[in-house]
């Protein structure tokens, strides 16, 4: 009895140990630029990125073609765990890896941030949506691209305030991520002359019963529940209001971060109405439409979002810096490379033109959409109304209010 | 109405409802687990993927063959079973033998194996799956709001545990299973055929699994990584109300589901150890668990 116990024990430390590192699979040469995406393949964000980063990586590096150089893409799962995380970045920058990539949950890319400064190597961010990337923890090595907190803040919760929803209650998935966005939307809420009557923190990523912070909320009587979540959290969160009537009886749901996949997740059918946004909807224009269409043999059956294709458009921008540098140079220092890739001008079809900002900010336009009725949709991914977008040049927190050192009053 | 500790009365009985609905899936998971180990000495940690296989199976019955909830509420189990006898009969009986830590890592490991496939197949976001029309819709019991389907969960799964307690403490073939747990081979001379009996009561305490996550599959999202969630949380459960015992492990599930719905309210952050912590306490002052015989 008790050998089993113990041996039960063993077993669920050692599941928790389970990480192997991936290693790399050639000697490094001088003439291979390495980009390694470091993404959720196993846990609840990977649909949101995962495979399809990677895949959207590889798009970019094929279209960007032989300028001279080779350019080899490697992968890992961190499993939304810190240390894993920050272990494979070591070992990568260690190796010969020139730009790590991707990295969602905002705790572990904000770990993986100090290693590519203490390494001086490259590093973009387009999965951790934390504001502080560019703010109090910003770095000369770093970018951070499509989308952060406060753009989400501003967006969603700017227009539910807009809409009458003047008092909110949050419910929030207790790490940076979920922090920061109560944060910044707090902040826009107060601003805006609306007030927080509460917030709960929830132990992530072991939660999957919302059911008592959706009846605390409730019982706070606030006119808005923020969902400061993401991925199955808020899928859980929404199918749960559902059910227990929330939305039926006049509360607001604010669902803060929400990709298309999850729209998926739940179905038109419980997904309808919510306003949401994203920086990114593949039928949004000729561009969006063309580039899906070539990244739909990589994607399968799966649309690209915001997530995914943010490595397709960052891979392409660094690789431009790289090409325009040359490659001895772009090696030598990462602090150099987003010098470069500051001093040029972004063009893709994912995300029109835009610019690198002092601070690692990518600068894009942010889009509210609201998500249609089963009935509105006529074809299968058809699933956003566009009805708000926000210029690049007023989506994200003005360049003097951060906090950031790089910053130049 | 009176506040309780700062809470309004009304919230707290809610949340105190609440927590009943979430210890009854524990109190079915941690059941299963135990008739398997009470048995079969094995410690099923796959349970958690059949959990998840059976919420799987019924959104396959839906989409593919159009096969609606009562039936899968029957079939899914079922099927989930089949997947588990033979997986008892092809890995699992080969090690009956041998120390409990090669049933724990093999069925670790299965369930590893498992969980891998249905992510590559369906992806990590999960599934959609409706609450069945005839459970939709809520009852307003004045202090909150009760879905149907939560309460149908609760009378579901006490119906589950209490047929499965009768079963094993008060039929002819509950007193067979108890007596091949005590001297396997005594049982087998009086021409029971205790292999047979072994390996259908592995696919009955997986059966409970996939009943639990075919009830699970309208309320949260049906995804690959839905069953790791949980399981760990079962173990704990079984540990605390002491492995093997059947009566222990339902009422251990239930009351640790308030304990945790409790805590949702008082520390919302601490709300994923509290079960631990109690663990921790459990094993220090009584290492065979409440109801456990030493």
């Amino acid at each position: 009895m008790s050998a089993t116990r113990r041996s039960l024990l063993a077993a669920s430390v050692g599941a928790t140990l389970m990480p192997g590192l991936p290693r790399l699979s050639r000697a490094q040469a001088a003439n291979t630029i390495r980009i390694g995406v470091l993404n959720d393949q196993s846990g609840p964000y990977r649909d949101i990125s995962g495979p399809y980063g990677i895949e959207c990586t590889r798009q970019a590096v094929a279209e960007f073609g032989d300028k001279g150089f080779a350019v080899e893409v490697i992968t890992a799962d961190h499993q939304n765990k810190p240390d894993v995380g920050v272990n494979i970045a070591r070992q990568w920058y260690d190796q010969g890896v020139d730009l790590i990539l991707d990295v969602p949950t905002s705790s572990v890319g904000l770990a993986v941030n100090n290693v590519a400064r203490e390494k001086n190597k490259a590093y973009i961010n387009t999965g951790s949506a934390t504001s502080d990337l560019t703010g109090a923890q910003c770095s000369p090595n770093t970018v951070h691209w499509m989308y952060d907190t406060y753009m989400l803040a501003k967006s969603t919760g700017g227009a539910m305030v807009k809409a009458g929803g003047d008092s909110w209650f949050f419910i929030t998935a207790d790490y940076a991520f979920g922090h920061a966005l109560e944060r910044d939307t707090g902040t826009f809420v107060k601003a805006a002359g609306g007030r927080v009557l509460g917030a709960v923190r929830y132990p992530f990523p072991a939660t999957s019963d919302f059911s008592s912070f959706l009846v605390q909320a409730q019982a706070s009587r606030a006119k808005v529940i923020g969902l400061a979540n993401a991925g199955a959290d808020t899928i859980n969160s929404i199918k749960q209001a559902a059910e227990f009537g929330i939305t039926r009886r006049g509360t607001k749901l604010a669902a803060l971060l929400m990709f298309l996949p999850d729209v998926h997740a739940l179905g038109l059918q419980t997904a309808q109405g919510l306003v949401l946004t994203e920086s990114f909807y593949w039928d949004l224009n000729d561009r969006t439409r063309a580039v899906t269409q070539r990244l739909q043999p990589r994607l399968k059956d799966m649309k690209p979002n915001m997530a995914s294709i943010a490595n397709y458009s960052a891979a392409l921008h660094y690789l431009k810096a790289v090409a325009d540098m040359g490659i001895a140079a772009s090696k030598a220092s990462g602090v150099e490379v987003v010098n470069r890739m500051k001093a040029l001008p972004c063009d893709d079809d994912a995300f029109g033109p835009g610019r690198i900002r002092e601070d690692g900010r990518k600068l894009c336009p942010s889009y509210l959409f609201e998500v249609k009725t089963p009935a509105e949709s006529k074809a299968p991914w058809d699933y956003y109304k566009l009805i708000q977008t926000t210029p690049a040049e007023e989506a994200f927190r003005p360049l003097n209010e951060g906090g950031c050192s790089l910053v130049r009053s | 109405m009176d506040d309780i500790f700062g809470i309004p009365a009304p919230l707290l009985f809610g949340q105190l409802l609440l927590g009943l609905i979430n210890g009854a899936f524990y109190a079915m998971l941690s059941l299963g687990l135990a008739v398997i180990f009470g048995l079969l000495n094995i410690v099923n940690l796959a349970h958690g993927a059949q959990f998840m296989m059976g919420a799987f199976a019924a959104w396959m019955l839906l989409a593919w063959g159009g096969i609606g909830y009562w039936w899968a509420l029957l079939l899914a189990p079922i099927i989930v079973a089949v997947t588990g006898v033979i997986l008892e009969k092809l890995f699992i009986s080969r090690l009956y033998k041998l120390d409990h830590l090669y049933g724990l890592l093999l069925t670790f490991g299965l369930a590893l194996i498992i969980e891998g496939i249905f992510r590559n197949e369906f992806g990590s976001s999960g599934l959609p799956y409706r609450i069945p029309p005839e459970l939709s819709g809520a009852w307003d019991l004045g202090f909150m709001f009760l879905p149907i389907y939560r309460g149908w969960v609760v009378i579901a799964a006490l119906v589950l545990c209490l047929a499965t307690w009768l079963i094993i403490e008060k039929t002819r073939l509950g007193a067979y299973l108890r007596a091949a747990t005590e001297n396997a081979a005594l049982v087998q001379a009086f021409g029971v055929n205790v292999p047979r009996m072994v390996t259908l009561t592995y696919g009955f305490g997986v059966a409970l699994a996939a009943a639990a996550g075919v009830l699970a599959a309208p309320i949260y999202s049906v995804n690959p990584q839905m069953g790791s969630n949980l399981i760990i949380v079962v173990f704990a459960v079984v540990v605390i109300g002491g492995m093997g015992s059947i009566l222990g492990s339902i009422l251990t599930g239930f009351t640790l589901g308030v304990v945790e719905g409790l805590t949702k309210v008082f520390w919302p952050e601490a709300s994923a150890t509290v079960i631990f912590v109690i663990m921790a306490i459990v094993l220090v002052a009584r290492p065979a668990g409440l109801f456990g015989r030493a």
